[in-house]
């Protein structure tokens, strides 16, 4: 096995770098003045364990003062995912409607468009005060935001979608005798669903996005939260210990995203790929 | 018992002008009054220079298209919205990629309302008879060329039509596929129907289809395959304002092969007349489109 970057030890490599990187911020943050900045990655580790583990550590060499097992962001990790997820499910099925609904209705599309256009590029993030005006500091305030974001990703997807539904295929359908609805369920629905997944793996992530900014900018509960609070006493290392946790759980959203998207897309012809000898 | 109509499918007096997007006023008519029948069981082919037009007849038969003016009749009835005793096969892809070859064949039954089960046996059964047994649970993109033409063949055979409408459907198959897949056409066509009729409900009972024979009408820029394979080949102008300007009645015995027929006396005899009609309009269509381009 040579040590030349190549396909199958590409891992190794990833996780070489990443070695590399924790161990140059280790370095740099020997000095206290930048690791009041940056953070340390020790006690970054340190403080996820606290966070995710039940078991208590005594004073050792990495950990002078020992470590506390309290276990503690189950509830907050618990409520962020689930107001992801409520986003995500919520904002997908409204934009697969909506999109549908206006692709097929050109009248309506005509009257909205402009409209559609002002709410797709204004800032959204900013209606996060309104909505916890309307729906209170609770989850639905950060269902809300998110739900803005994810909508309209799926929703363009879904319009275009339909939009280029092969003419063909189309009118194949008609002479087959299909009914209007039929046509929607057998040719539009499939049609539009390839493009909906080639959204999902934004909308996923723009979904975790909106429900953290919305705990960040008022709540009581949620990692978003967690890390506004650490944030007010100058605890970096939280910070980052935070930003970790988001990082490794979005990835996991997007895993589970794929894993759906290749077990439904199985139709899809795979990009024609030449074997390298 | 009524009297039964002749010709399943009637185009009278047809034209088709359509209005350009980009400029107003701007008018394109590509067919002009054109009449064309073709008889119950008959195999007519509809050849002429490329863009003459010949898609859009067909369409206006497959009621996919309003013609601007003149009827469709159908067993002698007009024609309104889409022709539903008509099975159309298209120029390019019309499967749908995301169902398999059997889910494809089986489409047009499900919309018929024909029971899941009973739906499935019989795509399985056609798809037999086109020589895809054990290809159902590919995926389009998983079959050859051939093959997915033959997955269409099926799917507008398993509806059982009176009226087999087809646009250049072996246009895009290399030469050899394309014969084997003319020669199972007819030897399909002359096949006597299965006796679906009885799944298929009341409207199938309608008059003029007791025959077993299917109408065929057929689209082709291709000289030899249209003598070939019909009873009837009809010469197109070029465009714009198609229209009929030549009819020949193809009396070779059937059954034919298409390779072997083509070196019968009789076929080369045919060839020569109609392409004597034919090509001073192929050459005009190729002057027209030059022009077009420049």
């Amino acid at each position: 096995m040579t040590l030349r970057p190549n396909e199958g030890n590409a891992r190794g490599w990833q996780l070489a770098l990443l070695v590399v990187l924790l161990v140059l911020w280790h370095l740099v943050s020997r000095d206290s003045q930048v690791a009041f900045f940056l953070g340390e990655p020790i006690k970054v580790a340190g403080r996820i364990w606290s966070w995710f583990l039940p078991i208590a550590i005594g004073p050792s060499v990495l950990f002078p003062d020992g470590l506390a097992g309290r276990a503690d962001i189950y509830l907050h990790l618990g409520v962020t995912l689930l107001e992801t997820v409520l986003a995500f499910g919520i904002g997908t099925l409204l934009g697969l409607a909506c999109g549908l609904w206006l692709a097929l209705a050109p009248t309506a599309s005509l009257i909205l468009d402009p409209y559609i256009k002002a709410a797709n590029s204004m800032p959204r993030v900013i209606l996060a005060p309104i909505f916890a005006l309307w729906f209170g500091l609770g989850i639905w305030s950060k269902v809300a935001l998110a739900v803005t974001l994810v909508f309209f990703i799926v929703f363009f997807n879904v319009y275009q979608g339909v939009r280029e539904v092969s003419p063909v295929v189309l009118a194949n359908a008609r002479m087959l005798g299909a009914s209007r609805r039929q046509l929607l369920r057998t040719v539009y629905l499939p049609s539009a669903t390839s493009w909906v997944f080639s959204s999902l793996h934004t909308s996923v992530g723009l979904a975790f996005v909106g429900a953290v900014v919305g705990e960040y900018l008022g709540s009581a509960r949620g990692v978003g939260y967690l890390i506004l609070q650490a944030e007010g006493t100058f605890d970096v290392n939280t910070v980052f210990a935070g930003i970790a946790v988001l990082t490794a759980f979005a990835l996991v959203l997007d895993g589970l995203v794929g894993l759906i998207e290749r077990r439904l897309m199985k139709w899809q012809p795979k990009s024609g790929e030449t074997e390298k000898l | 018992m009524p009297a039964e109509p002749d010709h399943a499918l009637e185009l009278l007096d047809i034209s088709c002008t359509f209005r350009s997007k980009d400029e107003r006023g701007q008018r394109y008519t590509a067919v002009a009054g054109t009449s064309l029948r073709v008889r119950a069981g008959e195999f007519v082919s509809v050849v002429g220079p490329t863009g003459c037009g010949k898609s859009t007849l067909l369409n206006v038969g497959a009621g996919l298209l309003e013609p601007s003016s003149g009827t469709v009749k159908v067993f002698g009835q007009p024609l309104s919205g889409i022709n539903t005793r008509a099975g159309y096969m298209f120029q390019t892809e019309a499967l749908m990629p995301w169902r398999s070859a059997l889910a494809n064949v089986m489409l047009g039954l499900q919309y018929r309302g024909t029971p899941d089960e009973e739906a499935r046996v019989l795509a399985e059964q056609w798809l037999a008879r086109v020589g895809l047994a054990g290809f159902g649970d590919r995926y389009p993109h998983e079959l050859s060329g051939g093959m997915r033409k033959r997955t269409a063949l099926a799917q507008v055979l398993a509806l059982d039509p009176d009226i087999i409408l087809m646009d250049e459907p072996f246009s895009a198959l290399d030469v050899q596929t394309r014969q084997l897949m003319e020669n199972e056409v007819l030897e399909l066509w002359a096949a006597p129907s299965t006796g679906r009729r009885a799944a298929a409900g009341p409207v199938r009972n309608a008059p003029g289809a007791q025959q077993g024979r299917k109408a065929v009408l057929f689209i082709t820029h291709d000289l030899d395959e249209a003598i070939a394979m019909s009873d009837r080949v009809v010469v197109l102008s070029a465009g714009p304002g198609t229209h009929p300007i030549g009819e020949f009645a193809i009396d070779l015995a059937r059954p034919r092969d298409v390779a072997e027929v083509r070196t019968h006396p009789r076929f080369v005899e045919l060839h020569s007349q109609i392409w004597n009609v034919l090509r001073d309009e192929v050459l005009k269509g190729y002057a027209q489109q030059l022009k077009k381009a420049a």
